[in-house]
């Protein structure tokens, strides 16, 4: 658990970074500190460490006060991982990760067998133990700075916009695995973003702060959404909050339609196959790989990849409204595609059914 | 040898560098291998002298980002006239030392190629600091490293290839302003340069400056290899080609999955 009493950071010139803040990060759970830039939430964050000292307040780690004791026996208790991972450029990543176990005195040879383990714990090759940060891509670089931050195994972990200089396909990756990173570990986080959407799928529980510093509201992600508490928090959360929420619904037993499909190497069906000028295209396996039209001519003898229109997303059964919906939208179709775990073909759904099924939710 | 035959310079030059006896040293004269230890002795104190004072101060300043004026006055010293602040020296110095010892000419000399290897030791080791990434400095504190960690760990194995480059432009220079010592009365390996030009002996005079030249280009070669060794490869980046484009190639693979 970490706790700010009252915290508070003026600077010299007067400026104020943090008001007087005051909220509990619970233990085994994400607090996300979210707002838009100059709201204190990066100075928040790194108060906790004691980066930044605080002016007046306290700042609580279960029973401690952060201040009663040297600031880099503090931070060996804390994970801690930045925007551009900061990697040590000379170490090779075994060694990054053993960082701070080494530092607590634990031996070389405990401390490199602990960080192959994180290694490939945060999905990495453990061939890539040996080699050198520069070798290594912007997402293989956060995942080990992920992995640096758990090697001592410390019950607090800070992440200050850890995903935020990657590409948006490579931090949807990140995001996810580490979530289900944190469903083993259960760690108590606090996660610093000034992505809303990323704020919301990560937090179990989101902080807004406004500019100057001050807490404007602390709610859970779909209460956010629901009651913003005021203008500001409202205007921040954006304005398609409805359709958001909607990832927090569970579509639950929504009924599919069998849907005609057709693998791709297979001959082309003929005019009119499928349903409304459309057929789905799946693989060897199963799985749905495009939609292929088939109200205009015959385009050659087998259906190709190239052929196919990949415009739609694919919902898991048992996902969010959200996820089904947007199935629905995207798909050229106009039917939504549903999967099941192994992504193989489930059936289909129309943007009326889940739109009929929100509203009987209503 | 003065009055010079037909043979072009450069085969006299060789002649003189080739030859035996000017390799040996006699009871009377000192030859190129005892002229060549001296000049390497008078550089090695010089160097390490300067090491000794540049390299922590460097990384203090850069450390701590304070007294950084220390590195533009140090510079601004690198203007010195050589040979005028050597025989002032001696002037004010020598005079302090009686009897059989060249205190009085070697004190002089060493502070003045101490003067001049300072500055590019001190400004490359720390700008080498300072250059060390913000990310990587916020993350080696934030993970509980002490200053003098940070700075040990951190910042002095990443600043390495400036703190070389400073360590060889300084060694090439005090190596070349050495042969000022046998201006004022000592060895060295200008000795010949300035025994070859009293004596109008052009060839012996250009061996000398052939050797300087050698010695500078075999030490420099020299560190350039401890370099290698001791700079990590992920700051030099001197990684095997292979691995490279493995991990580029893995690097594509995994993120596009």
């Amino acid at each position: 658990m970490i706790r700010f009493d009252g915290a508070t950071k003026r600077y010299p010139d007067g400026t104020v970074a943090v008001d007087e803040l005051s909220l509990e990060a619970p233990s085994g759970q994400i607090t996300v500190l979210v707002g838009p830039s100059g709201c204190g939430k990066t100075t928040s964050l790194r108060m906790i460490n004691r980066m930044i000292e605080p002016t007046s307040g306290t700042i609580w780690l279960d029973d401690t006060d952060t201040a009663s004791l040297p600031a880099h026996e503090l931070r060996r208790q804390i994970g801690y991982v930045i925007q551009n991972a900061g990697l040590f450029p000379h170490r090779t990543i075994v060694d990054n990760v053993a960082t701070v176990p080494l530092l607590l005195g634990e031996d070389k040879t405990k401390a490199r067998a602990r960080a192959m383990e994180l290694i490939e714990r945060v999905g990495l090759d453990p061939a890539f133990a040996k080699r050198y940060p520069a070798q290594l891509s912007g997402g293989q670089q956060q995942r080990v700075g992920v992995a640096r931050a758990l090697a001592a195994d410390p019950p607090v972990m800070l992440m200050d916009e850890p995903f935020s200089a990657v590409d948006p396909v490579v931090r949807e990756q990140l995001q996810e695995e580490f979530l289900r990173l944190q469903n083993d570990l259960g760690k108590t986080i606090v996660f610093v973003t000034h992505d809303i959407d990323e704020a919301i799928k990560l937090g179990d529980q989101v902080a807004v702060l406004r500019v100057g510093g001050k807490l404007a509201q602390l709610a859970a992600p779909a209460d956010l959404l629901a009651r913003p508490v005021d203008a500001f928090v409202a205007g921040f959360v954006g304005r398609d909050r409805g359709y958001r929420a909607l990832g927090f619904t569970g579509a639950g037993t929504i009924d599919t339609h069998q849907e005609p499909s057709v693998a791709v190497g297979a001959a082309y069906p003929g005019h009119g196959a499928g349903i409304d000028g459309w057929i789905l295209a799946v693989d060897a396996d199963g799985k749905p790989q495009g939609w292929l039209p088939t109200g205009e001519e015959q385009r050659g003898d087998v259906v190709t990849d190239a052929m196919l229109y990949r415009g739609g997303t694919l919902a898991a059964q048992g996902g969010s409204l959200r996820a089904v919906l947007d199935a629905c939208l995207s798909s050229p179709s106009g039917r939504g595609v549903v999967v099941d775990d192994s992504g193989r073909l489930v059936g289909s759904v129309t943007a009326r059914e889940v739109l009929d099924l929100i509203e009987k939710r209503g | 040898m003065a009055a010079g035959g037909a043979q072009p310079m450069i085969f006299k030059t060789l002649g003189w560098l080739t030859d035996p006896g000017h390799w040996r040293s006699t009871p009377f004269d000192t030859g190129i291998l005892g002229q060549l230890g001296a000049h390497v002795g008078f550089s090695v104190i010089a160097l390490v002298i300067a090491l000794v004072i540049a390299l922590p101060a460097g990384l203090a300043i850069g450390h701590t980002g304070r007294a950084t004026w220390v590195v533009s006055v140090a510079n601004a010293v690198r203007a010195l006239p050589t040979i005028g602040a050597l025989v002032l020296l001696v002037v004010i110095i020598s005079p302090h030392f009686y009897g059989r010892t060249n205190a009085g000419f070697l004190i002089p000399t060493e502070i003045v190629l101490v003067v001049l290897a300072i500055p590019p030791i001190l400004s490359n080791t720390y700008a080498g600091v300072q250059n060390v990434s913000p990310a990587v400095r916020d993350a080696a504190f934030g993970m509980g490293m002490t200053d003098r960690q940070v700075l040990g760990r951190v910042e002095l194995p990443n600043a390495l290839p400036l703190i070389f480059s400073g360590f060889r432009s300084a060694m090439l220079q005090v190596i070349a302003t050495a042969t000022i010592a046998s201006y004022v009365t000592l060895g060295g390996l200008g000795r010949f340069i300035y025994d070859g030009l009293a004596q109008k002996d052009y060839p012996q005079m250009i061996g000398g400056g052939v050797l300087v030249a050698a010695l500078a280009l075999v030490a420099d070669l020299l560190v350039a290899v401890v370099q290698r060794y001791v700079v990590s490869r992920g700051v030099s980046g001197r990684f095997h080609r292979n691995t490279s484009v493995d991990s580029r190639v893995a690097a594509l693979v995994e993120e596009n999955v």
